[in-house]
């Protein structure tokens, strides 16, 4: 679909989402069987699950502390009156006919997300709410020739929606939305994460609108994207397709759609006419669920800390700046491993961008946690101090010594460094020779920077760095490079 | 073979087990016999005939060597609601014609950990919705007292078994009145406990916020008995409620002056009974007599109840329900080819004509733009009935009326017009919509030899105090009443 620029430029995206986070409590929300995932089809079930006639659901409580510790995390008010209701639909792998769910009080309501980007302003989502409800089983169309098959180990998996206000305002947003979100629910240790296996799942509110106007166009929902890069990919193709469409005059049908990841596109899965009437009402077999103030102050006190306030204290204690500090906080272990790393080098931000930077690639090719990171704490705190005093350049430090350390995490450093000759070891006199050396090939620019031009110092370093192989210490280089182009004036 | 009477109490049977008058063994092949005799009264619609004869073996072993259970000689029937490991369950339905459970019920688990021989399956109305036994696939269940008459429902199958001496006692339920009214119909006892007060766990549900277990029996002793085994918190029931349950059968003792009101628009209800009248005005007048304080007080809400109870049971209905779909147990219609017409025909085939009926009005009172016309308000309605109710009980002991209008109405005489049906829940329903205890205790025959009730309604969780006083009126009332039995 081809929609010109200047057409996109007229218009605002506007997005809510509604995101499952499949909660990682050991048994189910109403019953006692195993909420994990993995086993063979149908073997976490029991008559609760099955649906079987006379049984009763129980609830976990577990799944209402996940519930409210992440409401709390996420600043909302904490609704102390809980009930739970039905909401009735016919599908194959919902044994009972209904789903049990919360419809007219959640247990979270009110709250917010802060997102924070590189190159622009914080922003808040705010938070609707928070409602616990259970999970269904799943359909397999594929694996039998005449039959659909069901699996209902997933069925009664307890689960928590949270559902954003329409605040998003770009697929860029959307998916630091959903990086937040994963992100807490990790820390809180309610949810593994893991979207590949559907923990995360969520659906997409999406409308478009002329810029500057007050009230929200038609929209669609996009139902089950199971990645963030789907979740943009969708975002931005209804963009695109719900631009040209109202460019073209036509309206938006207030439609449910479905991501088709081969193709990029989304076709409709339901009209508004044929939308399901869920007949919610109060779920008779459970009792009203009062939540007591100092049960949630308990839970307020046990919260860990949590990415944003571990900002906060990465930008206050260390001077960091807020960006990088989202970074090392973006996943729990990776900030854990950071306060590791300063235990042995009071360099903050050099450990900040050693863990961000080379660590984190390292990490994202081989697509390996940081706890399984060849090379130790103590180790990497040595090499920022080599750097730190001359001993080693930091180019040289990341391109060489650092893979090196990881194919040898037990050879000494020092040895490392003598093997593959990094070592600077370059005394001034020489450092002179090469300084005398890239002034002499650059006359024109000697006199630039004499009528002021600082910026063609790197011009001189950058020679000065490939005269002498990379082995100087750059800071004594440019030291010695001022007072000489000073000199010379 | 021992000749074996007709007992009407577990006493009358531990006391000749005891004194070797019987043995287990005599006793269940007695009550084989007699379900085999009465099989036209269709109140049975299995006997677990080999489970009883070993348990009958096993039990007598366990009585002898004096390690017998508090129900050991109870032989008791279930209603074809109540879930019992490795037997069938149909609610008397087709869609569940030959479901097995896998597991049993909570009350069943208390009953067989007391020794009670639970001899088979009874009939009712299809998901216990009817107040005549006519609703049954297995067909109508005939009053003993008179083979043209309804059982009464949705436990007629249970009434009538206890009735005919086809067992001792049985476990029904209560909706809107299923244990009350056929116990009144065939002349037993038949309680309603405290919603909350027994486990709803493997009982097949009809409407969640009503469906109680209550025990059919032909004393209140035994009645006692059975409730106080039943009844407690359970595990699996997060709406059975904490509090201890008393011991009933050892507290029927009942002494000093009692407060009862009675409805004043319960007395003057459009087709009540002559002689339902005149035999709930003796009570009043028996127990002013024997020194209580009998006073009529006003209940406006009465024409209310009845519309009240069925908007928020269909409603509880039509999603309880929606889980017999063809798809994971149960009948499937063999014509079904897709999803869509696996529900569709599996549904169409599988439920009566009552189940359908309550299942589309209860999906339509739920439904967008009428919900808060009807499921909306009949639950502000339920509000008002429930503290009116218990304003009354907050001053009286116990409220009394009659249990039905009439005595058991001919069978297919009320089948055409669901409506008339519907209305003679009446005076059933209110302590169902306050989920308050009720009682219906046998007040004597009519003049055509037709068994009456009357009701008691009493506090909640004041199960002890209904009982003993529903002894006493047993006792003291209805022997010199003047119709006689």
């Amino acid at each position: 679909m081809k929609t010109s620029q200047s057409a996109l430029h007229k218009y605002e995206l506007v997005v809510g989402l509604e995101v499952h986070v499949q909660l990682s409590t050991q048994t189910k929300i109403f019953s006692s069987d195993p909420a994990s995932f993995g086993a063979g089809p149908n073997q976490h079930t029991s008559p609760v699950s099955l649906g079987l006639p006379g049984t009763l659901p129980m609830l976990n409580k577990k799944v209402v502390e996940y519930a409210v510790k992440m409401g709390l995390a996420t600043h909302c008010h904490i609704n102390r009156e809980n009930r739970f209701d039905r909401k009735n639909y016919f599908y194959a792998d919902l044994p009972k006919g209904y789903q049990i769910t919360q419809d007219e009080a959640p247990v979270c309501v009110n709250g917010y997300i802060q997102l924070v980007f590189k190159d622009k302003e914080d922003k808040k989502i705010r938070i609707n709410r928070i409602h616990m409800e259970e999970d269904a089983g799943k359909s397999m169309h594929d694996k039998d020739p005449r039959y659909s098959l069901i699996d209902l180990n997933r069925a009664g998996v307890p689960l928590i929606e949270i559902v954003s206000e329409p605040d998003i305002r770009s697929a860029e947003e959307a998916a630091a939305y959903l990086t937040e979100i994963r992100k807490i629910a990790r820390y809180l240790d309610i949810c593994d994460g893991n979207m590949e296996e559907g923990s995360i799942r969520c659906d997409a509110n999406i409308s478009v609108r002329l810029k500057g106007a007050e009230t929200y166009g038609n929209r669609c929902e996009v139902k089950n994207l199971n990645s963030i890069r789907n979740l943009q990919r969708a975002i931005n193709y209804e963009f695109q397709r719900q631009v040209a469409l109202l460019e073209a005059g036509e309206t938006i049908g207030q439609n449910t759609l479905n991501f088709d990841a081969a193709t990029g596109k989304t076709s409709v899965l339901r009209s508004k006419e044929m939308a399901y009437d869920y007949r919610y009402f109060p779920e008779p077999d459970l009792q009203p669920l009062v939540l007591e103030d100092s049960w949630i102050d308990n839970l307020l006190k046990s919260l860990p800390e949590l990415p944003e306030q571990r900002i906060a204290r990465y930008m206050a204690d260390y001077g960091l700046s807020e960006y990088d500090a989202n970074l090392l906080t973006i996943e729990r272990e990776v900030a854990e491993f950071y306060e590791e790393l300063i235990t042995h080098t009071s360099n903050y931000k050099a450990a900040a961008n050693w863990t961000i930077g080379p660590i984190q690639s390292y990490l994202n090719e081989g697509n390996t946690s940081i706890s399984e990171l060849p090379v130790k704490t103590s180790v990497i705190a040595q090499v920022i101090a080599l750097v730190d005093n001359g001993k080693i350049n930091n180019t040289a430090a990341v391109q060489q010594l650092f893979p090196a350390l990881i194919r040898q995490p037990e050879t000494p450093v020092e040895r490392l460094m003598h093997d593959l000759n990094l070592l600077i070891d370059t005394n001034e006199d020489e450092l002179l020779q090469f300084i005398n050396e890239a002034l002499a090939q650059y006359p024109d620019k000697v006199v630039e920077y004499n009528k002021g031009k600082k910026g063609v110092l790197g011009l001189f370093m950058g020679e000065v760095m490939k005269r002498s192989k990379g082995k100087i210490d750059p800071k004594t280089a440019n030291k010695l490079m001022v007072q000489k182009l000073e000199a010379l004036k | 073979m021992l000749q074996v009477r007709r007992y009407y109490t577990l006493s009358e049977v531990q006391e000749d087990l005891q004194a070797g008058v019987i043995t287990l063994p005599n006793l269940v092949e007695h009550y084989l016999q007699r379900i085999d005799e009465y099989a036209e009264l269709n109140a049975f619609i299995e006997v677990f005939a080999g489970d009883v004869r070993e348990k009958a073996i096993e039990i007598q072993q366990k009585i002898r060597n004096g390690t017998a259970g508090r129900l050991a000689g109870m032989v008791i029937g279930l209603k074809d609601i109540i879930a019992y490991k490795d037997h069938k369950v149909s609610v008397c339905s087709r869609i569940l014609e030959n479901y097995c459970s896998i597991y049993s019920s909570t009350v069943v688990e208390r009953i067989l950990a007391e020794d009670a021989i639970i001899i088979g399956r009874l009939n009712c109305d299809e998901f216990a919705m009817g107040g005549s036994n006519e609703n049954s696939c297995y067909g109508p269940v005939k009053n003993f007292a008179d083979y043209t008459k309804v059982a009464g429902g949705s436990s007629g199958g249970s009434a009538v078994a206890v009735q005919a001496g086809l067992c001792l006692a049985a476990l029904g339920t209560d909706t809107g009145g299923s244990v009350r009214q056929p116990a009144a119909f065939c002349g037993v006892v038949g309680v309603k406990p405290t919603y909350g007060r027994v486990s709803r766990h493997g009982i097949i549900a009809y409407a969640s916020s009503f469906d109680q277990v209550g025990p059919i029996t032909n004393s209140v002793e035994d009645a006692a008995l059975l409730l106080e085994i039943i009844a407690g918190p359970d595990e699996y029931d997060s709406t059975a409620a904490q509090q201890l349950v008393p011991s009933y059968s050892a507290l029927l003792h009942t002494s000093g002056s009692k407060k009862i009101a009675y409805l004043t628009e319960v007395l003057n209800a459009d087709g009540l009974d002559p002689e339902v009248q005149e035999l709930t005005e003796h009570a009043i007048q028996k127990l002013r007599e024997e020194g209580h304080t009998v006073e009529p007080v006003s209940f406006p809400y009465l024409e209310y109840v009845v519309p009240t109870y069925y908007i928020l049971t269909m409603a509880e209905a039509s999603s309880n329900l929606a889980r017999y779909d063809g798809v994971h147990y149960g009948y499937r219609s063999p014509g079904a080819h897709g999803l869509e017409s696996t529900y569709k025909q599996s549904r169409s085939e599988g439920f009566g004509p009552e189940v359908k009926r309550r299942i589309m009005l209860g999906t339509f009172v739920l439904s967008a733009g009428y919900y808060d016309a009807y499921y909306g308000k009949a639950q502000k309605v339920r509000q008002l009935i429930r503290r009116k109710t218990e304003e009354i009980l907050a001053e009286y002991d116990f409220i009394l009326m009659p249990t039905t209008p009439t005595p058991a109405f001919g069978i297919g005489e009320k089948t055409d017009d669901p409506v008339v049906m519907y209305l003679a829940d009446i005076f059933t329903v209110q302590a169902s919509l306050a989920g308050i205890p009720a009682i219906s205790i046998p007040a004597g025959n009519n003049s055509k030899g037709l068994p009456l009730g009357l009701q008691l309604l009493g506090k909640r969780f004041g199960e002890g105090e209904l009982l003993a006083f529903s002894k006493y009126m047993l006792d003291t009332v209805k022997s010199d009443h003047y119709i006689q039995q």
